[in-house]
């Protein structure tokens, strides 16, 4: 809402403020300033001036006048001028040498076309008055001569722009504003809707309301004799263009100026376009209107229309129809002013894309007592300015509609705020805004009401919502808030207007809280031992496409297929929620490369989105009187997919750096694998590693991830295919497992070890076995073989070659023992290590190498 | 008394130990070596050294001279150990020394060989702000990025009609008639927490939130909040203004307080948008004259986010009852709260995942 200041005080006695105190004050008050725009401050030197002779210059390729212009000065000036709309003898506004426009343009003596020019004759856009720039402006006959243009025509003004919010629809108004500026200054506020409207009970043009859901009341005034040359007066052009709307035709410009002064949306019809009576009501299914804007529009059984026996002539709050619209030839002009359903009109405006000033306030909700005033006042203007007749008579049809009322306890805006207000300040508050304030309950209140976007609310939600308490009052909020239904509207009234600058600081007694929940440590201590670990984290979107299922080689029956598709996805391309994490980490690793970084690992933690098996595909949305029973929330529950947590890692390049030191080495499997061990101790889990054969890695190079007997994801190098599709440098490497999984699995607290003080007894063999058998498997049978005596045992060293047959591994083992009570004897471990090779023969037919 | 004469034991004669302690002491002066002072403590020192030999004799005396035999002997050997283990000393300080300055090394040598990562600044922010909340006895409190429409909206109080609810913002799954969407906000977890939970509640929960805006440097349509929401008995706007307040001390130091504009949320009434003092300039920069601040573009104040008392009706949907119970709520951006706490510009940098960004901001925020 764009306020120029100078509308703002016709209202208010503001006193000497700067626009800055004014805005400040109003956004204490909750209408938020934007920016402020000033006007005409920098304007010097500019004065009326008549023009005595005109000498037309020839020679040139466009016509230019030598003028002789009389400014109260000593001598006349002479000013050379390129327009050619003025006569001698009209008054013009000329910034004399050494003046200053608009912009800061100054303006001097100077030569031109041959002559001297001691200034310049300006136009409405050079004043900053308007964009009218087709020739001079003249003023008026009899306008002083001599005398300043700035004071004369208003030139200089500020213009504050707020940002209302959605529930003060009364404040897109000047109406609305001026009454916030008079409270918060403490000053007397002009009501422009105060006005005398005659008694009349003539109908003018026929009208009735046949939905009383779209619409509660509609007003008809009709003028004749308007003169269709008619020119808006500077001052409503001026107004109209620093409030933000472009001036069309003096009729059109009435509505307007009206509508921001009132904030009541008016639409002017050519009375000799109309047929018959005009209907408010619903659309009928196949109906159709052009519009203003020459768009012809399908209309829905749910618009709200203006018809008259030709059909739909307007979309009621949103957009005339082009029919019958006013011309420049309009004469007899109809003025309808309505009040229309907030979401009728909602609804409407966002079905049609049409947002226009009058759907905008209409949505947010007018004063229903507006419409006899505001079409009074603009038959009057358009007599008034426009030459034209009044007709007598209106017509005024209506639904009968009973003001929300609203019981609390005097004292209860204090409850809510925390610091107490006297009686007489929350009653002078609450009439400030314009309420009625009554002693005393009425219970009939909490029988019912109309809830902000026009709903009738049943007697159940208000008696939930009702206060009581000692020392009722009853307020009856005034017809320009329809926001105030419940006790807490009115308290924040109350609340605000006091200032939200007083308010205490104080801290409340919350009771002692339970800290961080396992799964929350765990997945800390999961994101910094990756961290640590080398690994940088990105947060990748969620969304992504069908072809990345393509991409990643999953099978046609693959689980990860079956994705939630959104109904309008930022992308068509990407209109599925990821049902794994890599193809995010994937591009992100993809553009990190083509930055430049050769050796990148990242992980990413975050939501799968699986669809569950038989879900129902719609959620209810339920009722909001109450608490919804189990089984309701649990029919919202059922519909939602699966949301587990994830964790993957991708990695490529040198995981270990070469330098000065020697060698790097290049990330591989093997890191992707350790990735996942990682994880997973920060669960206290140890995983079980196997070989897979699963989309999207390498079918040689996949491991399985297994806590017990649960699998909880995979990693291991990517498929080369997969690697071409994406364009990633070779063998790049990838983790993904199911961080859920792992909470579910995670262990008790940790069983505190014995430490035994006994020597350790160190043993290493060298097994040969077959090429193909498990690493992890040989050392299950050492393990278990060796039974409690061995503490550890490490894989130090794996050989394949000429000494150990083709087609056969050799896997060098440190195996360490110890007894909690005695030092082991030779015989001791000798025993315990043959035993573990002896499994390991029965397993995996390892053989022990001969040295 | 004897008739041994002391005197006729020659190893013991005064003259003879004070000769045996001058050619021990020169001989470990001359060791140059700690190998040389070896051979010197075993040749003046050792069990067959003179003195040693000497300190054999004294049984030899009759008792009425071996005290002072013994005194000779004793302090000849206390000045040889002692001149040996000063040599010794000297000698192993001049080994250390030379060994020392050859296995010298260039310390400044980098030794990046597996260089740290970093977690994501928008992690690690709502982690440090739930941190700040968990201190005062909140909890974490946690819902689905993919949620009802009744959680989102009509638990909120945002009306069938409210334009947040059309698809021009919010991201719908299947149709728009399926009733579930992406997020728009964390305030679900407030209806989840209020059903799930027993009163009192006091959580925090910060989350993943969507809304259908393209990507540019102010905007982005995934992205954070972190929301809280206390519901006790008694509580009023005073205490959502002393809990922020607090807040900001805890994030951005003492003295920086919140300061309330009026606003509207559907879900909050009362409801404020909350400021936060600038905590660079400390509102300086708002008076003319003074050095412009960039942080708060010098209004002395930065928009934080929003806060209000928790609307009745909200209680309702929740099956709380409102005469008896009331509460405040408020939330933040997590990218707008990471662009003014580090200066980070743009948006994108937080979408894209270069590590260049990240790397930076390490363990913890």
């Amino acid at each position: 809402m764009k306020v120029p200041l100078s509308w703002l005080r016709e209202y208010v006695d503001l006193p000497a403020v700067t626009a800055h105190e004014v805005a400040d004050k109003l956004t204490a008050a909750g209408l938020k300033l934007e920016s402020i725009t000033s006007h005409g401050h920098d304007v010097k030197n500019v004065v009326v001036g008549e023009v005595l002779e005109i000498e037309e210059l020839t020679g040139f390729k466009k016509p230019i006048r030598h003028c002789k212009v009389e400014t109260g000065e000593a001598a006349p000036r002479e000013i050379i001028c390129g327009a050619t709309n003025f006569a001698a003898g009209d008054r013009v506004p000329v910034v004399l040498p050494g003046g200053v426009l608009p912009g800061g343009f100054e303006v001097g003596a100077r030569k031109t076309y041959g002559r001297m020019s001691e200034g310049m004759i300006c136009s409405e856009r050079e004043l900053g008055l308007s964009d009218e720039h087709g020739g001079i402006m003249v003023l008026p006959a009899g306008t002083p001569i001599g005398a300043d243009v700035v004071e004369l025509l208003g030139l200089r003004d500020d213009v504050i722009e707020l940002e209302i919010t959605p529930d003060i629809g009364y404040a897109l108004s000047i109406r609305g504003v001026a009454r916030e500026a008079a409270t918060a200054f403490g000053v007397a506020f002009r009501d422009p809707a105060d006005v005398e409207v005659p008694k009349e009970t003539e109908p003018a043009w026929p009208a009735s309301i046949a939905d009383p859901t779209a619409c509660d009341r509609f007003v008809l005034r009709e003028v004749t004799g308007f003169d269709p040359d008619a020119k808006s007066p500077l001052w409503m052009r001026v107004r109209l263009t620093r409030a933000g709307m472009r001036p069309v035709s003096l009729a059109v410009d009435i509505t307007n100026y009206l509508m921001l002064e009132l904030g009541q949306p008016l639409h002017a019809f050519d009375r000799a376009k109309l047929t018959g009576e005009i209907v408010v009501r619903r659309a009928v299914a196949g109906e159709r209107l052009e519009t203003l804007d020459h768009v012809v529009r399908e209309l829905d059984p749910d618009d709200i229309l203006i018809t008259d026996q030709s059909g739909p002539i307007s979309m009621a709050g949103t957009m005339g129809g082009l029919a019958t619209e006013i011309s420049d030839e309009s004469t007899a002009i109809v003025i309808e002013a309505a009040h229309f359903s907030a979401t009728g009109i909602s609804r409407e405006s966002r079905r049609h894309g049409l947002v226009s000033e009058s759907s905008k306030r209409f949505e947010r909700g007018v004063d229903r007592e507006l419409p006899l005033v505001a079409s009074w006042r603009a038959v009057q203007l358009l007599a008034e300015l426009g030459g034209a007749t009044i007709q007598p008579g209106v017509t005024h049809a209506e639904v009968e509609v009973s003001p929300a009322r609203i019981a609390i306890p005097a004292g209860y805006p204090g409850t809510v705020a925390g610091v107490p207000y006297a009686k007489e300040t929350v009653v002078a508050r609450l009439e400030q805004i314009g309420c009625v304030v009554v002693d005393g309950d009425d219970p009939a209140v909490r029988k019912g009401g109309v809830d902000p976007t026009g709903v009738v609310t049943g007697g159940a939600l208000a008696a939930r919502l009702a206060v009581t308490g000692d020392d009722m009052i009853t307020v009856t909020p005034p017809s320009w808030r329809p926001d105030l239904t419940d006790p807490n509207d009115l308290a924040e009234e109350v609340i605000r207007l006091e200032g939200y600058e007083g308010l205490p600081s104080l801290l409340p007694k919350a009771p002692a809280g339970a800290g961080l929940t396992e799964g929350q440590r765990l997945r800390r201590r999961v994101g910094r031992a990756l961290a640590e670990g080398g690994y940088v984290e990105v947060l990748s979107y969620p969304f992504i496409s069908p072809d990345d299922f393509d991409r990643l080689l999953l099978p046609a029956e693959d689980a990860r297929r079956h994705a939630v598709r959104l109904a309008n996805p930022l992308s068509e391309d990407e209109p599925l929620m990821r049902t794994t994490l890599l193809p995010g980490l994937l591009k992100t690793l993809v553009r990190n490369v083509g930055r430049g970084f050769t050796d990148v690992a990242l992980y990413e933690s975050g939501a799968v989105y699986r669809p569950r098996d038989n879900a129902p595909g719609v959620a209810p949305v339920l009722g909001v009187e109450r608490r919804p029973t189990p089984e309701e929330l649990a029919s919202i529950e059922s519909a939602l997919p699966d949301q587990p947590l994830r964790v993957a890692v991708v990695l490529v390049g040198e995981f270990e750096r070469s330098g000065w030191w020697g060698a790097g080495r290049q990330a591989s499997w093997a890191d992707a694998v350790q990735a996942a061990r990682l994880v997973a101790a920060e669960a206290r889990l140890e995983l079980s590693i196997s070989a897979d054969q699963h989309e999207p890695w390498h079918p040689g190079r996949c491991a399985a991830l297994y806590v017990g007997d649960t699998l909880v994801g995979h990693a291991g190098e990517l498929h080369p295919r997969v690697i071409e599709a994406y364009g990633l440098p070779a063998r790049t490497a990838a983790m993904e497992l199911e961080l859920s999984r792992l909470e579910a699995a995670m262990p008790g607290p940790v069983e505190t070890p014995p430490v035994s003080a006994y020597p350790v007894a160190t043993q290493d063999v060298a097994l040969i076995v077959p090429d193909f058998t498990p690493v992890a498997d040989v050392e299950a049978a050492l393990r278990d073989g060796a039974g409690e005596l061995l503490e550890s045992i490490r894989l130090f060293d794996v050989y394949a070659g000429e000494q150990v047959g083709e087609g056969n591994k050799s896997l060098a083992y440190s195996m360490r023992f110890r007894a909690a009570d005695r030092t082991l004897t030779v015989e001791e471990t000798t025993a315990a290590r043959d035993a573990a090779v002896a499994l390991a023969a029965d397993r995996v037919g390892a053989q022990l190498r001969s040295s | 008394m004897s008739d041994y004469d002391p005197v006729e034991v020659t190893p013991l004669h005064a003259d003879e130990v004070s000769r045996m302690e001058a050619d021990a002491i020169a001989a470990i002066k001359a060791a140059d070596s700690l190998d040389a002072l070896k051979q010197a403590r075993l040749a003046h020192a050792g069990d067959r050294s003179p003195i040693a030999l000497a300190n054999r004799e004294i049984g030899a005396l009759p008792p009425a001279a071996r005290a002072e035999a013994g005194k000779r002997v004793g302090g000849a050997r206390r000045a040889i150990n002692e001149a040996l283990a000063a040599r010794q000393a000297e000698l192993e300080a001049e080994r250390d020394a030379r060994v020392l300055v050859e296995e010298t090394v260039d310390v400044t040598l980098p030794w990046d060989r597996r260089p740290r990562g970093a977690r994501h600044p928008l992690t690690t922010l709502q982690e440090r702000i739930a941190d700040a909340f968990v201190a005062m006895g909140y909890e974490v409190a946690e819902g689905p990025e993919l949620e009802g429409e009744w959680f989102n909206f009509d638990a909120l109080n945002i009306a069938k009609d409210h334009p947040a609810r059309s698809d021009h913002d919010t991201f719908f799954v299947g149709s728009t008639e399926s009733g579930m969407v992406l997020r728009t906000q964390t305030s679900p977890v407030q209806i989840r927490a209020l059903l799930e939970r027993e009163l009192p509640v006091y959580v925090i929960s910060p989350g993943k939130t969507f809304r259908t805006d393209e990507l540019d440097a102010t905007h982005t349509p995934v992205f954070h909040q972190t929301e809280g929401l206390a519901v006790d008995e008694g509580l009023t706007m005073a205490h959502l203004k002393g809990t922020l307040d607090r807040f900001a001390e805890v994030m951005f130091g003492k003295g920086i307080t919140t300061r309330f504009r009026p606003n509207y949320f559907p879900f909050t009434e009362p409801s404020a948008e909350m400021d936060l003092k600038c905590f660079v300039c400390r509102g300086a920069s708002a008076v003319p004259g003074n050095p412009p601040c960039r942080t708060c573009k010098s209004e002395g104040w930065i928009e934080w986010g929003g806060c209000g008392m928790v609307n009745p009706r909200v209680l309702v949907a929740c099956g709380v009852d409102p005469a008896r119970y009331s509460g405040f709520a408020f939330g933040m951006g997590i990218e707008r709260t990471l662009m003014f706490r580090h200066n980070a510009e743009d948006m994108r940098d937080m979408v894209e995942g270069d590590v260049r960004f990240t790397l930076p901001f390490g363990m913890e925020i």
